[in-house]
């Protein structure tokens, strides 16, 4: 076994994250290595190409510092793992999966691969039943079911942060032990007052007990951005799947994720599709979504939260685009909400879950919650609509019905889009009922007779 | 066979110095995990592998060991309901739930295998020589298309591998040859047919917005463009289960390992409402996720496409999904950017478009070899970046399809599914549908057609026109024309995919339906040529029961169609009584 090999002087050239070295050892495609420079700091890296008598070494940090003569590179003869064990919830980590709390190293049960494997879609469990985060937008219209990826997709000062550990703080399943129940939250590049946020409020609410935190600080090399959601999703993965848990993964910020990918894909010189991204932007963060599932026969599911923001408050930049051709649905927030003092600001019509269907109704929240949550859309996508008219015709222009769509939109986002607490579900459910009954019965159309007359008319 | 030593690699592709000779394309197999590859490009003695699987801890010095010929998959009994990676290898039973490199084929499983030739007998190519009973339908053995000759020996009925030789045959110029049930074809080449035939029978998808208004025909092709949202992939699965083909072939190409999932685990449930038997007998699902290895992707497309003429060439007719084509061409991309070819429009490789064509032409109504007919019907999403139709594979799609089916994202977004754009969409095959429609006793298709298509055409005008001066100060007519119009929409063009009653809906259903609308439409024009007001008209609460029909009337049951035709008839004449009423007390 060649592994934990040590080379040293055969360093060649310095690229920008690329070390070229002499090939003296045996070793193999993607394999771990540590760069040690003079100056004692060891660099994590991964053998990127290999040819003859030469190997690329792409690595995970900054180069600066780094010398010739007298590089080190110690070869671990395996790719990149994470040692987990049942001690990781309630702990800090840092971006590569390094303690920051002070504590112990975990004790560990497991070394698992960072990158994961490809999960069969033969082996794929169809996500269902339902996670309560509190929020009526997501509860009521965007349902996140156990095993979804759902993204947030927000903007620059907007509050998401504040969303995200609200969830964290509030997220519930309706019909599972407490403990059964985990977080693993991951900052990606966050600044240090957010990520100093995050673990302040969930040390003091308890709630990080039942949490694996990881941080990536924005001051923390670009690259090591790359590692945070993959040793944060094998963790997830280890208490999903190995422990049995159910598992909410929230990564913040996915968006200073994709900018790292783009640095180290320029510094590779590869030719750079839109924007800039990598061509492989959309196959690189399937990777990482595409963990989120169920597999059959194991109890534990594993659900992602991501959070990104999009450049210019732009859904068509690369990274939201691509993000929700991968992910099932999205959550997407607004500025102007935002500024009318509306919170959490989701823009509903924009927003999606596709496996709603899966974890809401009969079985696993109520009957006729998937109707009402279609006719609140149809409702609302017909109150904007006349929103747009009545700020060219005024509302005088208005004719009868469209002057109570008008109402009803107002009322939307006052009292159901807007809320100061956590709803349960059944308290986003009552409140929407009663603005429906603003909208003449006619108009609802996407209800029953008998709900109708449950609902409206009881 | 020809072997080779890896002296560089980097990602999934590598390139090796040969002993012997490789063919470009020929299918190779590298280490000792024996990972699948294929030869993409020869220069002396170096070759250059694509390599379909992770190509981790490979490392120079290791072999390719070369098989002689091109990429090919295994065709036989077995591949009916089952479920398989973009090379064609199951995903079921490989005692794994992960997809790990140096997955093997399944190996031959058992068939029952009925003769239906004797000792003697002279077969052309693609002939039936046997049959294998059982399951949803008989599936048949053929020759492989280059192969003909006399019998000279096949085995009695009974249980057979599928790789088993069953059929001794000599051809003409003496060779014997022996045939098993499974047989071996080069994905990447067309299988032969005797003659292409015109398309004059529509592919029924018991969706109101395809079969009524933009329809496709059996041996069509149709584009499926829309942004992220705006359901794609539950039209795709929506067509995949209520078509009216024989066998369906579902290719999941970079897309959601969830919604693969979602077909294995729904597709046994559900039953075919024109067999009664499980959807899954009937489907083949070919699914390389998008976390699993690019460059398997790029294949996955051409393996259904096989798969399909394969049983095409049996006389079935075959509809095939392609969910999502913009995916295979980004596979197609990225590959092509690490052979270093020059790139073309947004990054993608110049032969994107011949590429796309050849893949679109592999689709037809057939007399195949033997003489049957068979049909391919294809059906790919397109995700264009941004939602933007003006991208290069959405432009170069439509220059080869004949259906496009464009998806808006303001409807998706009221949640109005089917989210088919009725103005930017189209379908070529309308005209030569027209006489079967007649034969089902809907002589006045096109007309109707014509008239909801116009009527949603003039509500795009008004409502510009109602943003400058107020809907309350339109003329009669034009507020008449959006009631109709917002009820062509709401009653007919908007169908649930979840709902029990109305995800398939017969031309039986939507002949009525049609009519029923028609009817209304006629009904409410003279009573407002009476002096009806539109506000009274809107008011009708029998418009609330047209917007539900699909909902509220399943199939098999004309009787509440004209129930509610009656309903209309008493609501017009009630409102005349009014309107002629009011004109009395006014006058």
């Amino acid at each position: 076994m060649l592994s934990r090999l040590t080379v040293e002087g055969a360093a060649t050239r310095l690229d920008g994250p690329l070390l070229f070295l002499k090939r003296t050892v045996e070793v193999g495609l993607n394999e771990a290595v540590e760069v040690t420079g003079a100056d004692g700091r060891a660099r994590l890296g991964r053998v990127a190409t290999l040819d003859e008598d030469y190997l690329v070494i792409e690595v995970l940090e900054s180069t600066a510092g780094l010398a010739l003569p007298d590089t080190r590179v110690r070869f671990y003869g395996r790719p990149l793992h994470f040692d987990v064990g049942p001690g990781i919830l309630g702990r800090v980590f840092n971006g590569v999966g390094e303690v920051l709390d002070g504590g112990p190293s975990i004790a560990a049960a497991k070394s698992l691969r960072i990158e994961g494997l490809p999960l069969s879609p033969t082996a794929r469990a169809t996500p269902r039943d339902f996670i309560e985060t509190g929020v009526s937008t997501i509860d009521l219209m965007n349902s996140l079911v156990r095993g979804q990826k759902l993204p947030i997709f927000s903007g620059g000062g907007l509050p998401h942060d504040r969303m995200a550990v609200q969830i964290a703080l509030n997220a519930r399943l309706r019909a599972a032990k407490r403990e059964d129940f985990a977080i693993v939250f991951a900052g990606i590049g966050v600044p240090y007052d957010s990520a100093e946020y995050f673990r302040r409020t969930l040390e003091e609410s308890g709630a990080l007990a039942r949490t694996a935190l990881f941080l990536n600080l924005a001051s923390d090399s670009s690259i090591q951005r790359l590692l945070t959601p993959r040793f944060a999703l094998t963790a997830a993965e280890y208490l999903a799947f190995v422990e049995g848990r159910h598992v909410l993964v929230i990564l913040t910020d996915l968006t200073n994720y994709c900018e790292a990918l783009r640095e180290v894909s320029s510094s590779h010189g590869e030719v750079p599709s839109r924007k800039g991204y990598p061509g492989y932007l959309y196959s690189d963060l399937a990777t990482l979504y595409e963990r989120a599932g169920r597999i059959r026969g194991q109890a534990g599911t594993l659900t992602q939260l991501p959070i990104l923001t999009m450049p210019a408050d732009d859904i068509g930049h690369p990274i939201p685009d691509l993000s929700g051709y991968i992910t099932e649905g999205q959550i997407v927030l607004d500025r102007e909400l935002d500024r009318r003092g509306v919170y959490p600001p989701v823009r509903v019509l924009p927003s999606l879950s596709r496996l709603m269907k899966d974890g809401t109704g009969a079985n696993y929240t109520h009957a006729d919650h998937p109707a009402l949550a279609a006719q609140l859309y149809a409702a609302y996508a017909r109150a904007a609509q006349v929103r747009i008219l009545a700020g060219v015709v005024g509302e005088e222009g208005l004719i009868e019905t469209d002057r109570r769509y008008l109402e009803f939109g107002r009322r939307f986002e006052q009292e159901l889009v807007n809320q100061s607490d956590p709803r349960t579900l059944d308290e986003s459910m009552e409140v929407a009922w009663r603005i429906l009954r603003a909208l003449p019965k006619g108009e609802l159309h996407r209800l029953s007779d008998a709900q109708i007359a449950k609902h409206i008319e009881g | 066979m020809s072997e080779a030593k890896i002296k560089w690699i980097s990602g999934p592709v590598l390139r090796a110095r040969a002993t012997g000779g490789f063919q470009m394309r020929e299918a190779v197999q590298v280490g000792e995990n024996r990972l699948l590859g294929e030869v993409i490009r020869a220069e002396g003695d170096e070759i250059t592998v694509q390599v379909y699987e992770d190509t981790t801890g490979l490392k120079p010095g290791v072999a390719v060991y070369g098989s002689g010929r091109l990429l090919s998959v295994p065709l036989g009994p077995g591949l009916l309901g089952g479920i398989f990676d973009g090379l064609l290898r199951s995903l079921t039973d490989t005692g794994t739930p992960y997809v790990l490199p140096g997955l093997r084929a399944a190996p031959a499983k058992s068939f029952r295998f009925a003769p239906r030739v004797q000792p003697g007998d002279r077969l052309g190519p693609g002939a039936v020589f046997g049959s294998v009973p059982g399951g949803a339908r008989e599936q048949s053995c053929l020759l492989p298309p280059d192969a003909q000759g006399e019998v000279i020996g096949i085995v009695e009925a009974g249980e057979y591998a599928e790789d088993a030789v069953v059929l001794r045959l000599k051809s003409p110029a003496g060779a014997e040859r022996g045939i098993a049930m499974r047989q071996d074809w080069p994905v990447r080449a067309p299988r032969p047919v005797a003659a292409r035939l015109p398309n004059n029978e529509p592919l029924l998808t018991g969706q109101r917005i395809i079969d009524a208004i933009f329809p496709i025909a059996r041996g069509g092709r149709a584009a499926i463009p829309g942004g992220f949202g705006t359901g794609k992939t539950v039209l795709l699965e929506t067509l995949a289960k209520w078509c009216n083909a024989d066998v369906i072939v579902y290719v999941g190409c970079g897309e959601r390992g969830n919604e693969i999932a979602g077909v294995v685990e729904e597709f046994p449930e559900l039953e075919d409402p024109r067999t009664g038997r499980r959807l899954m007998e009937r489907t083949v699902v070919i699914a390389n996720t998008s976390n699993m290895p690019v460059s398997a992707r790029e294949a996955s497309i051409y393996t259904g496409a096989t798969v399909a003429e394969y049983f095409r060439d049996q006389g079935l007719h075959v509809a095939l999904m392609a969910d999502s084509t913009s995916r295979w061409a980004e596979a197609l991309r990225e590959v092509s950017g690490r052979l270093g070819e020059l790139p073309g429009e947004g990054a993608y490789p110049a032969y994107l478009s011949s590429r796309l064509a050849e893949f679109y032409e592999r689709a037809a109504r057939v007399r195949t070899l033997s003489g049957a007919e068979g049909s391919i019907t294809l059906m790919g999403s397109v995700s264009p970046p941004s939602g933007d139709f003006s991208e290069p594979v959405t432009t170069h799609t439509r220059r080869y399809i004949r259906s496009y089916w464009a998806l808006d994202v303001r409807r998706a977004q009221a949640r109005f599914y089917p989210a088919i754009h009725p103005l930017q969409s189209y379908s070529e095959d309308v005209a030569s549908l027209t006489g079967w429609w007649q034969a089902q006793g809907n002589a006045q298709w096109p007309e109707w057609r014509r008239r909801f298509l116009t009527l949603l055409e003039d509500q795009a005008r008004l409502e510009r026109m109602a943003r400058i001066i107020g809907k309350d100060a339109m003329p009669a007519r034009a507020q008449l024309t959006l009631l109709s119009a917002d009820l062509v929409n709401e009653a007919f063009l908007r169908q649930s995919a979840y709902s029990e009653t109305d995800r398939f809906c017969s031309p039986a259903r939507q002949t009525a339906m049609m009519k029923t609308l028609a009817r209304f439409i006629e009904a409410a024009e003279q009573a407002l040529a009476a002096g009806a007001t539109p506000d009274a008209i809107a008011q009708l609460p029998v418009l609330r029961r047209l917007a539900r029909m699909g909902e509220d009337i399943p199939e098999g049951e004309p009787a509440k169609f004209r129930e509610l035709e009656t309903a209309i008839e008493q609501a017009f004449a009630g409102l005349e009584k009014v309107s002629s009423s009011e004109l009395r007390v006014s006058s």
